[in-house]
């Protein structure tokens, strides 16, 4: 469903882009219902179907994220968890029939940026700006520094064409399978199915996240 | 003159080797980086496999462990991929 728009000229959003707006909307307002019912439950007493579940999303996302950022005070927690249940919709949104956000290269371009800039400004509040440059830039051989750069941009990079080039290649194979073999791959298409689609897109959310919460709890080890 | 002479015998104009051409390419780059991915991460499955075997009871974690390191690995693949398919459909 790509979005034109007439103003003075043509505005063109794509659908992709649009998908994710959509999720971030139903995703706000989802939350928001659950948060207005806790307040509401009764603390003594055991909690009950929906706040069950996600008490036990909230508490192993949590768990997760002490245990590998090692993660004292728990800062890092909501922003990792916002990112895991977003990825997560946004890479399973093909089963729905909406084209998924994360198969356009400008949405997870913009999610490795959006990643940069907050390692930056997590190792900056952290370290302090001197010792950030002094790290960075200078490191252990001055002499290195555009390969020093060139490094720190490449992991961003090869975060967002990781997410990139799996989400659309599962689905390019899938779409050639069934052009090419018609209704012979019936059988076989739940499998198949689960693997490029379903699997696929779990574990390059969970990889993506991963990655994240190890490059942040190397600068959270730190100030402990 | 004579390439065009054999251009004119044999029938291959320059559009038609150029696309013969990006086709034997797309395939090269699908294929070659699949084969040495395969090597790696029959590695990490290896080792995998033989820490399950001296430490039964950690299983579970180094089954995540495993998962994720040839879900990183896999990238080198998906890279291969992606340059076939652009140069199928968008060249």
């Amino acid at each position: 469903m790509d979005i034109v728009v007439f103003l003075n000229e043509e505005v063109f959003i794509s659908a992709g882009v649009f998908n994710s707006l959509l999720i971030v909307a139903l995703l706000c307002l989802f939350f928001a219902i659950c948060g207005k019912k806790m307040k509401q439950a009764d603390p003594t007493k055991p909690s009950t179907g929906l706040l069950l579940l996600i008490e036990l999303l909230v508490t192993s996302i949590h768990e997760m994220c002490h245990s590998i950022m090692g993660d004292k005070k728990g800062r890092l927690g909501p922003f990792m968890g916002t990112l895991i249940i977003y990825l997560l919709s946004a890479n399973l949104l093909g089963l729905v029939g909406l084209t998924t956000p994360t198969s356009n290269f400008n949405v997870t371009f913009a999610l490795a940026v959006f990643a940069l800039c907050y390692l930056i400004i997590l190792n900056i509040r952290i370290n302090g700006l001197l010792t950030y440059m002094k790290d960075t830039f200078v490191g252990d051989f001055p002499i290195l520094l555009p390969l020093n750069i060139i490094g720190e941009l490449a992991k961003f990079l090869s975060l967002s064409l990781r997410l990139f080039g799996n989400i659309v290649s599962g689905g390019m194979i899938l779409g050639v399978l069934m052009h090419l073999t018609g209704w012979l791959i019936l059988p076989v298409l739940p499998a198949l199915n689960f693997y490029f689609d379903i699997f696929s897109g779990l574990l390059q959310t969970l990889i993506f996240c991963f990655l994240l919460m190890i490059w942040a709890g190397d600068l959270v080890a730190t100030d402990e | 003159m004579y390439l065009q002479m054999i251009n004119l015998l044999t029938g291959i104009t320059d559009l038609g080797f150029a696309s013969g051409l990006t086709s034997i390419a797309a395939a090269l780059a699908a294929g070659i980086p699949g084969f040495a991915v395969a090597l790696g991460q029959g590695n990490i499955a290896a080792k995998a496999v033989e820490a399950v075997g001296r430490q039964p009871e950690a299983k579970n974690e180094i089954q995540q462990v495993m998962i994720i390191g040839q879900g990183i690995s896999e990238t080198s693949a998906i890279y291969g991929l992606l340059i076939a398919f652009i140069l199928i459909f968008v060249a």
